[in-house]
């Protein structure tokens, strides 16, 4: 089985911090990491290639640093890792996103399996997951949070619904976005890590990939951003005083009036 | 790319400040962008100087974009129940179909066979004409009483196709951000997700859609200038419903789905509905959560009970599902769910980054914590410094003192 992990390199939120001021992000020194939600993905591509004999390759989309994550993909067990990098991609939204990682998967050979993240925690959208199947024609089930089993081009697999979950059965080939619950992230291996160090990278441009120029990159993108401002601060903050008894008096005279 | 005009800039530096990614930087007096820019446009926002800019090739609308009239609501159902987030699309889109003098139509795909006792999904359609829509297109087969990615995006689509919506809004709930991405990119249209605001430009009719990025820390105001629809997922509880009034008129179109449209390449083997107070937690209008303060299991008894007096719904911080006190459905943040209601309270949660995003968009929030230098306090309405352990039973006794009297 051929597995593709799509991942991406965000900033850290640990690192980010708001300014208690200013009520704005204080970002000096953020770290930039692998998609929390794609370890994930990484973790259950490599469990399942085990299980059932296959590559795992990882493909991102992003500029030359995101090597490194792609390096400690590596050094988790993927087989192979795949850069899709051109400063023609930059300001691509989700329908530009999908059809560079789509065009990249078709030139790598294509896939049994595609495994995304449920999102990536700067953009916040979900929306490249199912973008990339619709795009590549395939079936695809989001919100994952358990694999029950892969047999004759078949995976049953448990997916997550606002009022609880669905099992469903979803036809290879197939892309699935996966949750945390879904499995627990392996630690880099001393032998991944090696390979890690040597593996070269095989990075790819638009023109590698053959990317249509009208769906690349900024121009690429049918959505627009025109404005980026913060979040209003919030309004007054009241601290209570006074003894416990009546501090919990004025809170529940507080919510009393709110509810 | 970005563009830096060298002349105009003074290396102040407020660029490097705004930026995300760490993507710019000031280098000798002068502003310097990086490979990992992202077009953002963060710094060109701040820049006092104007010395920065991204050049759009925006070029001519295509010519055919007025062709394309009327706002869309696709009306969530599930098991026989209307999803409250269709009503809430209705009444925002009411608001901008006014402003653009169109209609407003709704969706209603589904099985009427579910709610048969109710009058199926003919009395949903009623529904939605009370809550504003003009028109309701309804898809009733039992091939949709499963929610399927591709017979509901294969219907949406065609439907989109044949009558040419403008705007097509839709809940950013599991369902909603599961197959409106496909149905996006199937009709090559612009789709931004998650939206909290939604408002039309007057001058061209543009949807100006904003959402938070980055966990909420910055806002962001989008438009799709060349392509229709305009598609939005917009988050449960932030618009409000229309007040009901049976006396509104609709026309309701019955559509026959093609057994094409109805075939999914995914089945649904079985379906499962988690205990109630889990699914209720992103529609509660009252939340209470507790953190890693609570020191074991049995604190959330406490925050059960507190949850019942007031009717709402039970939360806990990451650090709390990471110990195994309560399970993973219950958690807000970054890597849980998203929460917007009337009232959060959280008990014992420091209000690490991860945590607040995930609820610092509720009206009020109350924050209870030992430490006075705890982060959630920046964000609280009110807060009282002290145990959780002493505080919340008293809160209990009142408030149920306070219902009783």
């Amino acid at each position: 089985m051929k597995i593709v992990i799509c991942i991406k390199q965000v900033p850290d939120a640990k690192d980010v911090r708001l300014d208690p001021q200013t009520n704005t992000l204080a970002r000096e020194g953020v770290q930039s990491i692998m998609n929390p939600y794609d370890r994930h993905a990484l973790e259950e591509g490599v469990r399942l290639a085990g299980e059932q004999g296959g590559t795992v390759t990882v493909l991102s989309m992003g500029p030359p640093q995101a090597q490194e994550v792609l390096r400690e993909a590596v050094a988790c067990g993927a087989d192979e890792a795949v850069l899709v990098s051109d400063r023609a991609f930059a300001g691509a939204d989700t329908w530009a996103t999908t059809h560079t990682l789509a065009q990249a998967i078709r030139t790598i050979g294509g896939a049994d399996l595609v495994l995304c993240g449920k999102q990536a925690i700067d953009g916040d959208t979900a929306q490249v997951g199912p973008g990339l199947a619709e795009r590549l024609g395939f079936p695809y089930a989001t919100c994952v949070k358990k694999v029950l089993s892969c047999t004759d081009g078949v995976m049953q697999v448990q997916r997550l619904m606002d009022d609880g979950y669905d099992t469903m059965a979803v036809q290879l080939p197939a892309l699935l976005t996966v949750v945390k619950e879904i499995n627990e992230p392996r630690l880099p291996s001393l032998k991944g890590k090696m390979k890690a160090k040597k593996l070269a990278i095989k990075t790819l441009s638009a023109a590698d990939i053959d990317a249509d120029p009208a769906q690349i990159g900024l121009p690429g993108s049918p959505t627009q951003v025109v404005r980026v401002f913060s979040p209003q601060a919030r309004g007054e903050r009241t601290i209570f005083q006074g003894s416990v008894d009546e501090q919990v008096a004025q809170l529940a005279r507080e919510l009393q009036q709110i509810i | 790319m970005l563009k830096i005009d060298a002349e105009a800039c003074i290396g102040c530096g407020l660029c490097e400040d705004a930026c995300t990614f760490a993507a710019i930087r000031v280098e000798d007096g002068l502003a310097v962008v990086g490979d990992n820019c992202t077009l953002c446009g963060a710094c060109v926002e701040v820049c006092e100087e104007g010395a920065l800019s991204i050049p759009r090739q925006e070029g001519e609308a295509p010519a055919d974009l007025s062709s394309w009239s009327g706002v869309w609501v696709y009306a969530e159902y599930r098991r026989g129940r209307l999803a409250p987030v269709a009503l809430e699309l209705l009444g925002a889109g009411r608001r901008l179909a006014d402003k653009r003098s169109v209609e407003v139509a709704a969706v209603l795909l589904g099985s009427g066979l579910q709610a048969a006792d109710e009058g199926g999904l003919e009395a949903a359609a009623r529904e939605l004409i009370a809550h504003g829509a003009d028109r309701v297109y309804l898809a009733d087969d039992s091939g949709l009483a499963d929610f399927s990615d591709d017979a509901y995006g294969n219907i949406l689509a065609e439907l989109v196709r044949q009558y040419r919506p403008e705007i097509v809004l839709a809940g950013a709930t599991a369902i909603g951000r599961s197959f409106i991405p496909r149905v996006a990119t199937m009709l090559a249209a612009g789709l931004t997700a998650d939206c909290t605001e939604l408002d039309v430009r007057a001058e061209d009719g543009a949807l100006l859609q904003t959402r938070p990025a980055f966990g909420g820390n910055i806002m962001a105001t989008i438009v799709c200038p060349r392509t229709r629809p305009q598609m939005a997922t917009v988050r449960p509880m932030v618009m409000k419903p229309l007040a009901r009034d049976e006396s509104r008129k609709g026309e309701i179109v019955r559509i026959e789905p093609a057994a094409a449209w109805l075939s999914s390449r995914t089945k649904v083997l079985e379906s499962v509905t988690a205990a109630l107070d889990q699914v209720n937690l992103a529609e509660a209008d009252i939340v209470v959560a507790g953190g890693r303060g609570l020191e074991n299991a049995e604190g959330f008894a406490m925050i059960r009970q507190l949850a019942d007096t007031l009717g709402g719904a039970m939360a806990a911080s990451r650090a709390a599902v990471d110990s195994g006190w309560i399970p993973y459905p219950h958690q807000v943040g970054q890597t849980g769910k998203t929460v917007a209601p009337k009232v959060y309270i959280a008990c014992g949660i420091s209000g690490a980054i991860q945590h607040l995003v995930g609820m610092q968009s509720a009206e009020t929030i109350i924050a209870i914590n030992r430490d006075p230098e705890a982060p959630i306090f920046n964000v609280a309405t009110y807060g009282i410094v002290g145990d959780v352990f002493e505080v919340v039973p008293k809160l209990i006794e009142q408030l149920q003192r306070r219902s009783d009297s």
